[in-house]
């Protein structure tokens, strides 16, 4: 009755069409009629029980906070350290490690086309030397560490683990994850170097690696994020990343493996900015989606592998270059968002990104954000406080549909391992990203400070990481240094050995670890691995 | 009205964020030009080798990393080199304001960073160029 009354005055008044990024349309009143072909028990169900639309643990942050955690990296291995050290007293309980872009290329420090790059955006690692110095005095048994890194991942993870067992830490205690995530790379971010098939062997060969000697680490983070932030919408973000994931387990799968053997150990990192309650319902309708296809499609017995884990950040994407201080409070409600919608880890990023570094002030804000989202406004209290709202349910049903849709969507085109090979994928990333970008300039999608509500203010400058050319020396130095002092007939033969499991087939980590062990430079593995892999070719298509 | 303008937007430098130079590309086509991507990774000898293979009138450049100035003058050197001196150099991305003069003065046309317009580079382009 009291809709069938709102429906009436609706007909009086004239509204607005709301349309979402996803393209669902938003009634201005939801009631009853719209979950009724909700059944609760089978859609929604308890927390931390199958689909786990609710929440992948019973008790939620009520019974363990998400982890905090912010992205750091410094030009050398050691700044890193001194950062590390101060997040860890600031509160933090997770360690995020940016590479500079030579690293993530698979480029030595002295490189001539690492010139200018060295230590830009992250710390520069050219040899296991570098990961002792970041590493040093970090109880790498107490802190879980993330490393952002792809095609470098077999390498970095190598190295990783060399790191644990010098401090006494047995691979099967360390804890952290990989962002490991290629697929993502050839769509946005763009650190590919090996083609599209042996890159996502190597993705396997780390899977098989952590699954038999480190069950408590993540071997892999799947990105939605990084195809939001090229430009997709939210269902795109979904739907990617799950076929990603898919192909990644699928892999495995044909090499024997038992899904519930890995699948518990895969996690997902995903972006939030844009309408609060189309965010919420898209994890809360990805959390479910996910349960069903790891139960029915991939077979699995196991609860933990049906349930998505994720890692959930304010995106960069959101914030503006005006009025920076308006970041703030975006950021704020990215967090709320995050812990609105169960994430496991929240990342946020800081207000003063869009046009600088990040400033340790900036990044401190950025923490006291979240810390105040758990001991003040009572996010910590009770699980997923959204469910039953009869706008958040049907907006989650909506989205799990436009996300299966999307889904098939490539699958018809051949599937994403295909559609990313020859550049379908990126082409669509990039048409929505123009639509955004026309949108916003043509003020029919609207950002505060930019096209609407917009001041006359001192224009700002845009700061970059102070590059300092006797950094990159120092690196270079250091590097020449290991050089000098390491076994040289050792590394020939680590990587005689290296050349020969890629030519076989062979899982690549143990001959890995040996030439990182041999102190082995980043470059020398990667254009050993080049000799047998070849480069990827980038499709371009507009 | 001639044939339509030749672009070729490049990204040179190891930064992959190509997300700027894509967008910019399409609003290119959609305004009736010629638009050839290089993709990401590209030396300036190969952003020059395309630029003379494809017979462009504008070269677009899309840096971000804080690497323009040193980019910027080994393109301007080699573009003379190679007797390509007419095409019109754009830049786009991350650029410091104090940077814009400098890149002037190296030949650059003009510097549209992050948040141009569109219609702000279409414009440039279609009054600049000789139909």
């Amino acid at each position: 009755m009291v809709v069938s009354k709102v429906r009436e005055m609706k007909k009086k008044v004239e509204l607005p069409d709301v349309v979402l990024e996803s393209g669902i349309k938003v009634k201005p009143i939801y009631g009853p009629e719209d979950v009724k072909d909700i059944d609760f028990e089978k859609d929604i169900g308890q927390p931390g029980e199958y689909p786990f639309t609710r929440g992948i643990h019973k008790y939620m942050y009520r019974f363990r906070p998400f982890t905090m955690r912010q992205y750091s990296g410094f030009a050398t291995a050691k700044e890193t350290n001194k950062r590390f050290k101060y997040l860890i007293k600031q509160g933090q309980t997770g360690l995020n490690v940016a590479f500079d872009l030579p690293t993530q290329c698979g480029l030595d420090s002295d490189d001539p086309l690492a010139e200018g790059e060295v230590g830009r955006v992250g710390m520069a690692i050219d040899t296991l030397k570098d990961m002792e110095d970041a590493f040093k005095g970090i109880p790498i048994d107490k802190i879980g560490t993330s490393l952002t890194i792809n095609s470098m991942a077999p390498i970095m993870l190598a190295m990783y683990m060399t790191v644990a067992e010098k401090q006494g830490v047995p691979a099967n205690e360390v804890r952290g994850t990989l962002q490991n995530d290629i697929l993502k790379e050839y769509i946005g971010r763009g650190t590919w170097v090996f083609p599209v098939e042996p890159s996502i062997k190597l993705i396997g060969d780390t899977i098989e690696y952590c699954s038999k000697h480190a069950p408590k680490y993540y071997p892999v983070s799947v990105c939605g994020y990084h195809i939001r932030e090229s430009g997709a919408n939210p269902v795109q973000e979904i739907a990617y990343a799950f076929l990603i994931a898919k192909a990644y387990i699928q892999h495995v799968l044909d090499r024997g493996l038992d899904v519930d053997d890995f699948v518990p150990r895969f996690s997902f990192n995903f972006d939030i900015h844009g309408n609060l309650f189309e965010q919420i319902a898209k994890f809360r309708a990805a959390r479910r989606l996910w349960a069903k296809i790891v139960k029915e499609d991939l077979g699995a017995k196991n609860p933990k592998s049906m349930q998505m884990k994720m890692i959930a950040g304010g995106g960069g994407g959101g914030l503006t270059i005006e009025q920076p201080e308006n970041n703030i409070v975006r950021g704020a409600y990215y967090a709320l968002i995050s812990a609105l919608s169960g994430t496991q880890t929240m990342a946020l990023c800081s207000y003063d990104e869009a046009y600088t570094i990040p400033s340790e002030k900036a990044a401190v804000i950025s923490l006291r954000t979240m810390q105040i989202l758990l001991d003040e406004m009572g996010l910590q209290d009770t699980v997923d406080p959204m469910a039953g709202s009869y706008y958040i349910e049907s907006l989650t049903c909506e989205l799990e549909k436009l996300i299966c849709e999307m889904m098939d969507k490539v699958e018809k085109k051949g599937g994403i391992v295909k559609a990313v090979s020859d550049g379908y994928i990126q082409s669509e990333v990039a048409r929505q990203a123009f639509l955004l970008e026309k949108g916003i300039q043509e003020g029919k999608i609207i950002k505060v400070g930019v096209n609407k509500y917009r001041e006359e203010e001192e224009e700002r400058e845009i700061e970059f990481h102070d590059y300092k050319a006797e950094k990159a020396e120092k690196q270079i130095k250091r590097l020449n240094k290991v050089k000098k002092e390491r076994d040289d007939s050792k590394v020939s033969k680590a990587l005689k050995a290296l050349k020969k499991a890629a030519e076989a087939g062979d899982n690549m980590m143990d001959t890995v670890i040996d030439a990182v062990r041999a102190y082995a430079t980043v470059g020398e593995i990667t254009a050993t691995m080049k000799e047998v892999y070849g480069e990827f070719k980038e499709p371009v298509r507009l | 009205m001639g044939s339509p303008i030749r672009v070729l937007i490049a990204k040179p430098g190891l930064d992959g964020h190509d997300r700027g130079a894509k967008v910019v590309a399409i609003a290119l086509k959609e305004a009736g030009m010629e638009v050839i991507y290089t993709g990401l990774r590209q030396s300036v000898e190969q952003i020059t080798s395309a630029a003379l293979q494809e017979d462009v009138q504008v070269i677009g450049l899309s840096i971000l990393s804080g690497a323009h100035m040193p980019i910027t003058k080994k393109l301007m050197k080699m573009m003379k080199e190679e007797g390509l001196d007419e095409a019109m150099v754009l830049i786009g991305g991350n650029i410091p304001r104090n940077d814009v003069k400098k890149l002037k003065a190296l030949g650059v046309r003009e510097v549209f960073p992050t948040g141009s317009k569109f219609d702000d580079i279409v414009k440039f382009i279609q009054s600049n160029i000789p139909n």
